[in-house]
This record gives C-alpha cells, structure tokens and sequence, in this order.
C-alpha cells in the first residue's frame, strides 16, 4: 500500500505547526546517539565555596574534543533577569573547538560573562548563559546540605535548576562559522552543537548544587540522587528571536518537517507490526500520560491544550485496546486515520511523533538529512517565465491567496529589529511607529502582491526582465523558486495576521530541538524543559533509547 | 575577529538602510560575504559606496548590452552586478562587453564570480590596469593584490572565456607519457576475458 505525504497546506498552518511534539529526530536525541560513545570528562572543577568560578566539561574521540568553559558569577538578586536585555546572569558559558589553553581561559573570562557585548572567536562554538531558579537551587541545596534529598513535589512543578536565556551559534558575536565545521561527521543534524552546549550545563548545575551544599556542611552533605538528576532537565525562555528563522530558513524547514513526514508515511506503509514494535509503541503511550499529568502551566491557551491532550490520549489508549486489531494488515495507518477522525491536532501530532519509537530503521537515515546546504538555492532562475512561476504561486501558496490584504486585521502587525538588543520584534503597524523599517516576514502579504503583479505580465515574459521593474519583489521571487522544490518550506499563514499566535512557531522549532512540557508566559514568549529524564553523561555508553517516555 | 555571517547580516542590513530593496540586499550580503572569504576588501568598498551614494547620484543599468555608456554618472556596481548575474545566460552569447564608467567596481566582481559559476566558465574582468580572472566562484586570480582596488573604472571590459585547456599540447603529451608507466601490459587471456568481451557490438 502507498500512502500519500500529508498536505503542506494542512501540515504548515501555524496551528499545526504549534502542536508539534518531540520525537525521535528531535536535535537533543540524535545528538545524545551521536555522542553516546564519545569520552566524557570533567576537566576542571574550580569553584569557591559559594559556587562561583571556572568549570571546564569535555566530550573527546580520538584527537577531537568540545570542551564547555563554565563561569559561575555572583549576581544581585536585582539583576537576575531572563529577559534578553538583562546584562548579567548566575552563570555563563561557551563551547570551546578543541582544549583551551590557560590564555584561552583567561579571554573567554573576559568575554563570555558578557554575552552579546563580548567577543568572541572562531575558536568557540556556541555561546549561553543561563540563571538559576534560585527557590528550587537553595532548596535542593540547603536539604542536600542536611543530608537529605529535596522535595520531589518541588523538583516536578520546575524541572530544572538553572534555565538558559540564549543560545548562540553560528557565527554570533565572532563565533565559527558553520562553513568551519560543517563537514565534521558528528555534527551532521542541525543544532548538534547547541545540544551540547545544554547538555553539559545541565551537568554543571548538578556539580555545582552538589559543591555548594558541600561547603554548606562537609560532615553531613549529601549528593543529589542521580535518579533525581535525570528527572531534571535545563529550564528555557525562549522569546520572538527564535521566530524569523523559520521563515528565513526555508530549505532548512523543509528538511525537519520533511523527515517527520517521511518516516509518518513509512510507519504507515508497514503492513505487519511484529509484536515486539507493538508493545514497545503501547507502552511509550502509556508511560506518557505521566508527561502529561505532569505538565504544568498557567496559560490558558495551554491548559485547554492540555486537556484536550490528556483526555484525548486517554480515548485514544481505549482504542489501542478494545478497538483496534493491531495483527490487521497497516496498523500505523488504522490508528492515524482513525487519530484524524477522532481527536485534535495536539493529539494527532503526539501519536506521530511516538509511532517512530520502535522504527529506528527508518527514522536513524533520516536523521542525516535534516541539514541543508542553503547557498545552493540562493540564485534566481531568471531564464524561466512568469508562467512558470504563476503556476508555482498557484500549487504552492492556494490558500495565501486567498487572503484580503485590503482587510487591516490581515496586515496588522509587522516584524523589526529592536535597535536596543538587536532581536527580532513584532507590534501593531497601526498603534506603534517603525513599520517602515519592517523585515522582509510578512511572506504572505508579499507572495499576495507578486501574484497580483505577475497577474499584469505577458506570460512568455522571462524573469530577468520581470524584476527589472519590480526589485521590490525580488525576495519573494527567490522565495518561490527554493519553495516549488521544497514543500514544506513555507508556512502556509498569515504571519502578520491580527490573529496569528507567535509562540506557534517558537513551538515548532523547540520541538524539533526536543523540549518538552511548554509552557506560554503570553503569545510572545514561553519556558520550556530540555533533558529533563535524560541520562546522565556518565550513563551514555548504555542508555534507554525510549527515555523520554519512562 | 568578525565571523563571514556577521559580515553578510550586517552587509545586507546597511544596504537595505541604503535604499535597496530586500531582494537586492540579500544578494549584496552574499557578495560582499564571498569578497571577504576571498580577501577582498569588501566591508571598505561597501561602505565607502553607500556614504557616497548619499549625495551623489549613480546610474542604474537594468539592460546590458554589448557596449554601455555612461553617460553622465557612474554605474551603480550593485544594479549593474545583480544585472549582469540576472542576465548572465543571455550575456554569454555576447562574450565581451564593455562598460564605461563602474563606480566602486570591486563591488561588482562578486556578482561576476558567481555568474561564472552559473555559466560554467570563467571571466576575465580588466578595466585600466587592473586584471581579475573569475574562476568558477571558487577563486579569484588578480594582480591587485593587497593593493586597494580604484574607486573608479573608466573603461571595463568583461570577457566571458570558453573552456579551452590552459596548457600546451605538447606539455599534455609528455605529462601523459609518464603517467602510463602506472599502466601494466595486459596479456591475450586476460583481454579475452575483459568487460564486452565474446559478444559482437551489434547484438
């Protein structure tokens, strides 16, 4: 049996988009796979009594190494801030190509505690800082100081002890460029980097929890249960930033989305499930009520998601059950149509992402291809003809053009760069000042007005002639020409929509990074977990590929 | 130590700030971007263009042609690039073309660069005394180099070179002659039972 890939204009709607789960392509996973043989070391542990100074954490296999320098510093409870204009923050990071020399050490002192107004070189990688959730860190280390483990209940409603603010990558700030390292074997997925730049903070916080309570009361501290350990991951907020890269990525975004549905059809293209595959998928199911139950918010937007989620799950395990005859032939695409029919698209794309938990042999092949080599689409096909791309416009954007620019709620909002920060930003053309200088997101409205234009032009007319008079539009033209060869490039909204939901597609890209448990603080910003039930560095070398469910 | 991304972010910025359009700054940043790579002074020239392009005017050309005339300004390097890049399937047919008249013509070889690539086939660019070969996109050959580049070029000449080998016969010959002492001599049997071998090329 064939199954057709679903439909880009039903999967990149924003609502969609926003109810994407982790799964097994998820970038903290495969980076946890790739690394999971890889020599893990502390390097360097020197901290004071009150926790503060210089860690160094390493992963090595044969002559490369990443080493995180960590910088500990003590701030004023007044300047602790997540927001990305704070200047100052409990601890700062970055991770280094290779081991850093002592002078190394002592510019990345200067330069990292500073984030965006420091430099840095193309010798680091990535660049963070994070701050801790001080009422669970002095909690967890005040009872470890007694001897005694902290309060569970505590540790379940946060999850982490520190979250970061930021992330940097990418050439930031003097950072390497990607072409640096791009051909690097284990760095073949996006973001892999960024992965483990988290990854090992979320170490450093427990070292560093574990040391303080040490100087707290020698005699009688404890350490903290490495089973309590893996239940805590590294908390987030992540604000707007995150939002224009999607749009201004689009093959990128085309290979993530394109590797889910790859591996959706494939699961539903197995006739027979052996029953090893069936109760492993069972039991993921099952195990994930308890993310679920677990997951906490106070957006309303959420707790309805949520809700739905739970109930819906609960209904759809009923199914598992009593319904469906999983020795049937297809049994994938039984449960996804039936998942179609019956539930919400939260539902729907939760199942998807844990029908790939028995399947590695189909989801490991995929994982390569979530790169993508953007320069090689850059270039506008000028000897083609505005035939040929009316016809692109019309496949690929039908519903886009549908939309009334004319209307004020389809335009109202617009996308710019804060000259404070330097952050992307997004406000009501009507009541605020700046949308003169709006960034070129508001593909919709755009792809609406080539439209329009190609609508007055002789169809033989070749593309070369067409953006002599129309420069203006030349971003979307290029858009157009990458978005005919990769479907689910394009978000298929309105971005600038009175209506849109920007945390949608903070959410989009956070699952595909593997967060869990989000949890929107307004419709521009929101926290979220990442390896929170992950194993610990010291376990990789055997670990529970399913852990995210157990 | 600025990274190559935030020489093409900020590059693409400015030019936006500049009066281009989204479109053409993009392509702006891609090429002062390569420039850079190639250890061009791409940042210098960009930015010396755009404070002069404040109070003065330059001359847009959407149209290449085989002989272009400025007339009364300088052509605008970033119009006449993204021109040239745009039309460069056509321009091939033409092979040398002549321009009078380039403002900050450093900022027009990126786009010549890349059309090369496009086209399979490199460009030579000389205006004055001044040389670059185009290679492919993959390097630029000059006899600039580390010397700043004018901020003028009267009389340009681009030349769009067929893929011809840039050795002599004689030279292929002999370099050919000493390679096939890797080769061994094959015996009867062994030719008899190479790849094809027993059947006839026409069944």
């Amino acid at each position: 049996m064939r199954v057709k890939l679903r439909d880009p204009n039903i999967i990149m709607k924003l609502s969609r988009l926003g109810s994407f789960h982790q799964s097994k392509l998820s970038f903290l996973r495969s980076f946890l796979d790739e690394f999971k043989d890889w020599e893990y070391n502390r390097d360097l542990f020197n901290l004071d009594s009150g926790g503060y100074g210089v860690a160094i954490y390493s992963f090595k296999k044969y002559k490369r190494v990443y080493s995180l320098v960590c910088f500990a510093n003590k701030i004023d409870d007044n300047d602790r801030s997540d927001r990305v204009i704070a200047t100052k923050w409990d601890a700062a990071f970055t991770l280094h190509d290779g081991v850093p020399s002592n002078k190394d050490i002592e510019r990345l002192k200067n330069e990292v505690p500073r984030q965006e107004v420091g430099r840095l070189s193309y010798k680091e990688l990535t660049l963070s800082r994070a701050n801790k959730s001080v009422r669970v860190f002095n909690h967890v280390a005040e009872n470890l100081s007694k001897g005694i483990q902290p309060d569970l209940n505590l540790l379940e409603k946060v999850g982490y002890l520190y979250r970061t603010t930021a992330v940097y990558g990418s050439g930031k700030f003097g950072l390497a460029d990607r072409f640096r390292i791009k051909n690097r074997a284990e760095i073949n997925g996006p973001f892999r980097l960024e992965m483990m730049l988290v990854y090992l903070v979320r170490q450093f916080t427990f070292d560093q929890v574990n040391h303080v309570a040490k100087h707290k009361d020698p005699k009688n501290a404890v350490n903290l249960d490495p089973k309590i350990c893996r239940n805590l991951g590294i908390g987030n907020s992540t604000g707007l930033g995150m939002a224009p890269f999607i749009v201004n990525h689009p093959t990128l975004l085309n290979n993530w989305i394109l590797s889910r549905e790859i591996a959706l059809k494939k699961i539903r293209e197995i006739e027979n499930v052996n029953s090893k595959d069936r109760e492993l998928f069972k039991k993921c199911v099952k195990d994930s009520l308890k993310n679920i139950t677990s997951w906490n918010s106070e957006s309303e937007f959420q707790i309805k998601k949520i809700n739905s989620l739970l109930i819906n799950v609960k209904k759809f395990l009923e199914f598992l059950e009593n319904q469906l005859d999983f020795k049937s032939p297809y049994p994938f695409n039984q449960i996804y149509l039936w998942l179609e029919k019956e539930t919400c698209e939260e539902t729907i794309e939760y199942i998807v992402s844990m029908m790939m938990e028995p399947f590695d042999e189909i989801v490991q092949p995929l994982i390569k291809n979530m790169s993508s080599d953007e320069e090689r689409y850059f270039r506008i096909p000028t000897e083609r003809t505005i035939l040929e791309l009316k016809n692109i416009l019309r496949q690929r954007y039908p519903d886009i053009l549908k939309i009334d620019f004319e209307d004020k709620s389809n335009l109202r909002n617009f996308w710019f760069i804060s000259k404070n920060k330097e952050e992307p930003r997004y406000a009501d053309r009507f009541e605020e000042e700046g949308a003169e200088l709006e960034q070129p997101l508001a593909i919709a409205r755009d792809i609406k007005r080539l439209n329009d234009q190609l609508n007055s032009c002789k169809d033989d007319l070749t593309i070369d002639k067409f953006l002599i008079n129309n420069s203006d539009l030349r971003h979307v033209v290029r858009r157009a020409f990458i978005i005919e060869k990769f479907p689910y490039a394009e978000i298929q909204d309105n971005t600038i929509s009175e209506n849109v939901v920007p945390i949608d597609m903070l959410r989009l890209k956070l699952s595909f990074f593997g967060a869990l448990k989000f949890d929107p603080r307004s419709d521009k910003w929101l926290r979220i977990c990442m390896f929170q039930g992950a194993p610990l560095p010291n376990e990789l070398k055997d670990y529970n590929q399913h852990w995210v469910y157990c | 130590m600025k990274s190559l991304s935030e020489i093409e972010t900020t590059s693409k910025r400015a030019s936006r700030a500049s009066g281009y359009s989204w479109g053409i700054s993009e392509e702006v940043g891609k090429s002062i971007r390569l420039l850079e790579m190639f250890n061009f002074k791409g940042v210098k020239n960009l930015n010396e263009y755009l404070k002069k392009k404040k109070d003065k005017k330059f001359e847009n050309l959407n149209l290449i042609n085989e002989n272009n005339k400025c007339l009364k300004f300088y052509y605008c390097p970033i119009i006449l690039g993204v021109s040239f890049l745009d039309q460069i399937e056509n321009l091939e047919k033409i092979k040398k073309i002549n321009f009078s008249k380039i403002a900050f013509p450093l900022l027009f070889l990126p786009f010549l660069s890349r059309s090369s690539e496009v086209i399979g086939k490199k460009i030579s660019f000389k205006f004055e005394k001044n040389e670059f070969l185009l290679n492919i996109n993959v390097n630029i050959a000059t006899n600039l180099l580390n010397e700043n580049c004018p901020n003028l070029a009267t009389n340009a000449e681009v030349k769009i070179l067929e893929n011809n080998d840039n050795f002599m016969e004689q030279d292929w010959k002999s370099l050919y002659q000493l390679s096939e002492k890797t080769f061994v001599e094959e015996t009867e049997s062994l030719k008899k039972s190479a790849a094809g071998a027993g059947l006839t090329d026409n069944d």
